[in-house]
């Protein structure tokens, strides 16, 4: 019972910098603290009632000029200290909120009251996010319901994750081990359970674990027969027969809507296409398409972005 | 002189008791607009995750009479400027005349609104209760009508208190309350009126000219 | 002129002893009293949800109660504790019953608006109660959307009715404060001549009046949007959640400053009447509270950093809280500079608010982390945040509290109270604090969530401590409640000044008469001008020490 940590392991190049910024503060703070709470005491021993301490006190000018200097040290000082830490946090936050190109990207589904994680390959998991050890890795989020946040300690981030968009989060974990997983942003009953684990492995092992899940087909593959299941191929197939944006090329290019601007095609743009059709037409195309909203499963949805994703080479210059 | 004025046991004198009403009216109405400007802001939000909808929506609106009431509204507030210059000059059967204009004016202008609403409905613009646009846009263009009816209905429910408190005010001005040494409860309440009226001046452009061109 | 010969009157305790004599008082100091004896009410019930919360996490699994019972426990907590304890408890109480007084008027500006305003809190409160009653809301105090919109099956627009209508009862004390102080001051009271917790007040009141509107406004969309199910909150309705979170926020970092605000200025007027000096630079404590109002309503980003808000935004909010951070970490350094060579007693208050000074630092010092961004982003909703406010809140708000309960008591009640009891209580209270929310900062950087009903088991024995430092906090407060009841018959009659301090609320009898004054003072010299008790005297003419002196204040014979 008594062996408790004092401290979270810390297993990513971030979380190490993230800690000499916590340590740093820890040390200003308690030097501020110390000096606040010793003052105290000691003023209050020496100038206690009654005592015989010396008490004069410059007077007028002196007193005021005296003040003056007294205040304009302790403005500037917290002032400048501050901002130089805020700098520095700032600074780690950009890279925090910069995902590195080569990123291998995994994705993440929060529902209540669970964290469903698919890779691209298409294996799936629940409560368990495998990565392995030295890549980095993308974990690009939606929820199904309401606000969730993905956090984890060990790598000291997490990110809000909210229905109708996708946010991302990165980190490249160095060590193979077992860190934990949370929910944090407050999402009903089951909250507290919305746990699990991050399992970092060696890059070998990694792959064993890949090629032994239970990935019968890879989430484009999937997402090739969700398009299919769902209807989309009807119009946007192939053969198709009615007048659709065609997809082959599509991701990453930039596509002008009939209002006159023009949006790039990310996961964002796909998911509202989807989910709220009637909100960005492509231009030279009428408004027909049926929305999805509340028949489509968020992860299957992610399947057939990552179908469309894999059209990325495949046609270009089809869709404008 | 006219009768003694009352002066409240915690003033020292009515001139204290005026400042002291003037200004807790426009802190007043500081909170009024920041109450109000959390909705513009509601709006806005809106507005810019779905201009198109929002500019098809607008299109929607009556601007006949939306402009109509814009005029009744203004003119309202000049009657209600007369009114409390009126009572300042002592000039009490003026006074009680503008303020009934002004209430006759705020009336006309719920009657017109009220109109507007009966129209939005005939034409199933009212969100939950019978809302049947169809078309590209059709949930963006009912949250815009959800805005409407909310930003609008708001407004109303001010300009209701607004005609009820002028009601009263001929009354006691009736009753000879005021004098040219005691008219603030006149003075308030042409701030108040005023303040629902440039309300209006925002919500007019915002829900009927967007995009109108 | 006859309007201004007061009538002397009896104080205002004898003024009448029915009930109903206190239920339509207009007098602001019997409007503090129902105040108090209401908001103490709701604090204890807040306390009671609080006890269980740590109860139940004294295990790991939560085997106290339920997971539905521990969100519904906790969501009690905040909204009653932040709505119904801390927003109101010092301006609601010792505000309405200290600003006439402190600046020399006979009552508020709006005695009438002033009661009204306790019916609208008694309204609001009786709404939320009832929410709770009819079983509980579970969304949290901050009514998160979507999940307050579409996802909670708990009563949430009773509830969010409570809190808005206790809204409008926040904005009438707000505009009564900043009517009054603006216009009532008595002669010669000049801004820079108001005691601090004057402004401390003024500053809280902007706040009131500009923030309070806007969460009106916020939770009333809400509420149609859970009753209608057409919004502009919900992403399944076309609406963006993150804009509920700008505009409650908007409100809510404001209203962290309702409640520090007032607590630093009790600390100067308790710091100076105890350490028998004048505050040190009394001109940078009036602008840091004007500071910390005004910044105060431009850092609400900085809730956000993990939200899913742009960048460039979170730096900008990250450098404005550092800025927010100045003025307090100014008002901190001039409270110690103030003990240096004063005279220092150590009654009850003056230990109280010792205490908050160490407390608030800590605090304030935690504030920096969690406004650094990339810290926030592991800080963030977790035990670190709790802590950290708490700190502010109870070790800040609460400590400086109760230190204004019993420095203004024999004031309020005319009788003094066992001072040896309530420095028992003072150190208990800090003890049981710091054993309470020190380990929750721990916890925090481990990385336990905020809202968890079942943690994982390394994070017990940080948890059964906080939780046995919990028990102690509650001894600590329930002792006032009980020693300060007994003073009400037992204890000693006070005198017009038992403290020797200079406010003008302490040159009129205890309790004060209905009108507070006999005569309407004069003000001629600033604040706080304590007799150095040796050394030379830098300026006699100012000087005055201790009850029924005449140095700085003088009266006003039913003049012109």
């Amino acid at each position: 019972m008594w062996n408790f940590p004092l401290h979270p392991p810390a297993d990513t190049p971030l979380a190490t910098r993230v800690d000499h910024l916590f340590y740093t503060w820890l040390g200003l703070a308690g030097v501020v603290t110390i000096a606040v709470f010793f003052l105290i005491v000691y003023f209050s021993v020496k100038y206690r009632h009654g005592s015989k301490a010396d008490r004069a006190m410059p007077t007028g000018a002196e007193l005021r000029r005296e003040s003056h200097r007294i205040e304009f040290a302790w403005i500037a000082t917290p002032l400048v200290i501050f901002l130089g830490m805020g700098f520095w946090a700032a600074d780690l936050y950009y890279v925090h909120a910069s995902p590195v190109a080569n990123a291998t990207e995994v994705y993440a589904v929060g529902k209540q009251w669970m964290w469903k994680i698919e890779h691209i390959g298409g294996q799936r998991e629940i409560d368990e996010l495998h990565v392995p050890a030295g890549r980095p890795i993308k974990l690009i989020m939606t929820s199904q319901d309401v606000i969730h946040s993905f956090f984890m300690p060990a790598f000291r981030i997490k990110q809000d994750v909210l229905p109708g968009r996708y946010t991302i989060l990165w980190f490249t974990a160095e060590h193979p081990g077992d860190y934990h997983l949370f929910c944090t942003q407050y999402c009903g009953t089951d909250h507290a359970r919305m746990i699990g684990h991050v399992v970092v492995m060696a890059p070998a092992d990694f792959q064993k674990w890949l090629t032994g899940g239970n990935a019968q087909q890879s989430m484009a593959e999937e997402g090739a027969g969700r398009f299919r299941q769902y209807g989309c191929s009807g119009c946007h197939g192939a053969n198709a027969s009615v007048h659709a944006p065609k997809l082959e090329g599509l991701f990453g290019r930039r596509v002008q809507l009939s209002d006159g601007t023009s949006v790039i095609a990310d996961e964002r743009y796909i998911h509202d296409s989807v989910m709220l059709p009637r909100s960005q037409v492509v231009a030279g195309y009428a408004p027909i398409m049926p929305s999805f909203q509340g028949q489509i499963a968020e992860e299957d949805l992610l399947d057939i972005i990552e179908y469309i994703k894999s059209l990325r080479d495949a046609n270009p210059g089809l869709v404008k | 002189m006219t009768e003694a004025v009352v002066v409240d046991r915690q003033f020292d004198d009515p001139l204290q008791q005026r400042k002291a009403s003037d200004l807790g009216m426009w802190v007043f109405l500081a909170t009024e607009i920041l109450f109000l400007g959390a909705m513009f802001v509601a709006y806005t939000a809106s507005r810019i995750h779905h201009p198109e909808a929002f500019a098809i929506a607008s299109r929607l609106t009556n601007l006949t009479l939306g402009s109509i009431n814009t005029g009744v509204l203004l003119t309202s507030s000049l009657m209600m400027a007369l009114s409390v210059r009126s009572t300042k000059l002592g000039l009490r059967t003026a006074s009680i005349v503008f303020l009934l204009a002004t209430a006759v004016l705020g009336l006309a202008f719920l009657g017109i609104k009220f109109t507007e609403y009966y129209l939005d409905w005939r034409d199933h613009l009212v969100p939950v209760i019978d809302f049947a646009h169809r078309g590209p846009h059709a949930g963006e263009i009912e949250t815009f009508f959800y805005l409407y009816f909310f930003m609008t209905g708001v407004h109303s429910i001010h300009l209701f208190i607004g005609i009820v408190m002028v009601l009263v005010l001929a009354w006691m001005a009736w009753r000879r309350h005021y004098s040219p040494d005691y008219f603030t409860p006149v003075e308030l309440g042409g701030l108040y009126w005023h303040l629902v009226d440039i309300v209006w001046i925002f919500l007019y452009p915002l829900l009927y000219l967007v995009s109108r061109t | 002129m006859s309007t201004l010969m007061l009538p002397v009157r009896g104080n205002y305790l004898d003024e009448g002893f029915s009930l109903w004599s206190w239920l339509s008082s207009v007098d602001h100091k019997r409007i503090a009293i129902l105040y108090t004896i209401s908001i103490t009410m709701f604090f204890f019930v807040g306390g009671v949800a609080a006890s269980l919360i740590r109860l139940n996490l004294v295990t790991p699994t939560g085997d106290f109660v339920s997971a539905e019972t521990y969100n519904k426990l906790f969501t009690m907590h905040g909204v009653i504790m932040v709505w119904f304890f801390l927003i109101p408890s010092i301006p609601s109480t010792l505000g309405n019953f200290l600003v006439p007084l402190m600046i020399g008027a006979r009552d508020m500006a709006f005695p009438r608006l002033n009661l009204a305003s306790w019916y609208l809190y008694i309204g609001g409160g009786l709404f939320t109660v009832g929410a709770l009653i009819a079983g509980g809301v579970d969304t949290g105090w901050t009514f998160y959307t979507p999940y307050s919109t579409m996802f909670s099956n708990t009563h949430v627009i009773a509830a969010a009715a409570g809190v808005f209508i206790v809204g409008f009862s926040s904005i009438l004390t707000g505009i009564n404060f900043i009517v009054t102080i603006h216009k009532m001051r008595a002669p010669g009271m000049t801004w820079f001549r108001l005691p601090l917790f004057i402004w401390s007040m003024y500053a809280t009141a902007i706040i009131f009046v500009l923030a309070t509107p806007v969460l009106a406004m916020t939770l009333f969309l809400l509420a149609i949007e859970r009753f209608a199910g057409v919004g502009v909150f919900d992403p399944a309705l076309g609406g963006d959640p993150l804009l509920f979170q700008h505009l409650f926020w908007f409100y809510s970092h404001p209203a962290v400053y309702v409640m520090i605000l007032p607590a630093m200025g009790v600390a100067s007027e308790i710091i100076t009447c105890f350490a028998r000096k004048n505050v040190f630079a009394y001109r940078s404590m009036a602008f840091a509270v004007l500071a910390i109002a005004v910044i105060g309503f431009l850092v609400w980003g900085h809730h956000m950093f993990v939200a899913g808000t742009s960048v460039y935004s979170s730096i900008v909010f990250s450098i404005l809280s550092f800025l927010v951070a100045i003025p307090s970490a100014i008002k901190v350094f001039n409270w110690t500079a103030t003990l240096y060579k004063g005279s220092i007693h150590f009654e009850a208050p003056m230990l109280y608010l010792l205490g908050f000074v160490g407390l608030f630092t800590v605090g304030g010092m935690t504030g920096l982390f969690l406004a650094s961004l990339a810290l926030d982003v592991h800080l963030h909703d977790t035990y670190f945040v709790i802590a950290h406010f708490h700190y502010i809140m109870v070790g800040g708000s609460v400590m400086a509290f109760l230190g204004a309960i019993h420095f203004w008591w024999p004031k309020i009640t005319g009788r003094m109270y066992s001072d040896r009891w309530a420095r028992f209580a003072a150190i208990v209270v800090f003890i049981g604090f710091n054993l309470t929310f020190f380990p929750q900062f721990v916890l925090g950087y481990l990385g336990m969530p905020r809202r968890y009903h079942e943690y994982p088991p390394e994070f017990q024995v940080l948890n059964v401590l906080s939780s046995a430092g919990a028990s102690v906090l509650a001894v600590g407060y329930l002792l006032p409640l009980l020693y300060l009841l007994w003073s009400l018959k037992y204890g000693p009659r006070a005198t017009a000044n038992p403290w020797g301090a200079t406010g003008l609320e302490w040159q009129t009898s205890s309790p004060p008469p209905v009108d507070n004054f006999a005569s309407i003072p004069i003000v001629t010299a600033p604040p706080y001008q304590y007799e150095p008790p040796e050394g030379p005297h830098p300026n006699p003419s100012a000087g005055q020490k201790g009850e029924g002196s005449e140095g700085a204040v003088g009266a006003r014979d039913g003049l012109s």
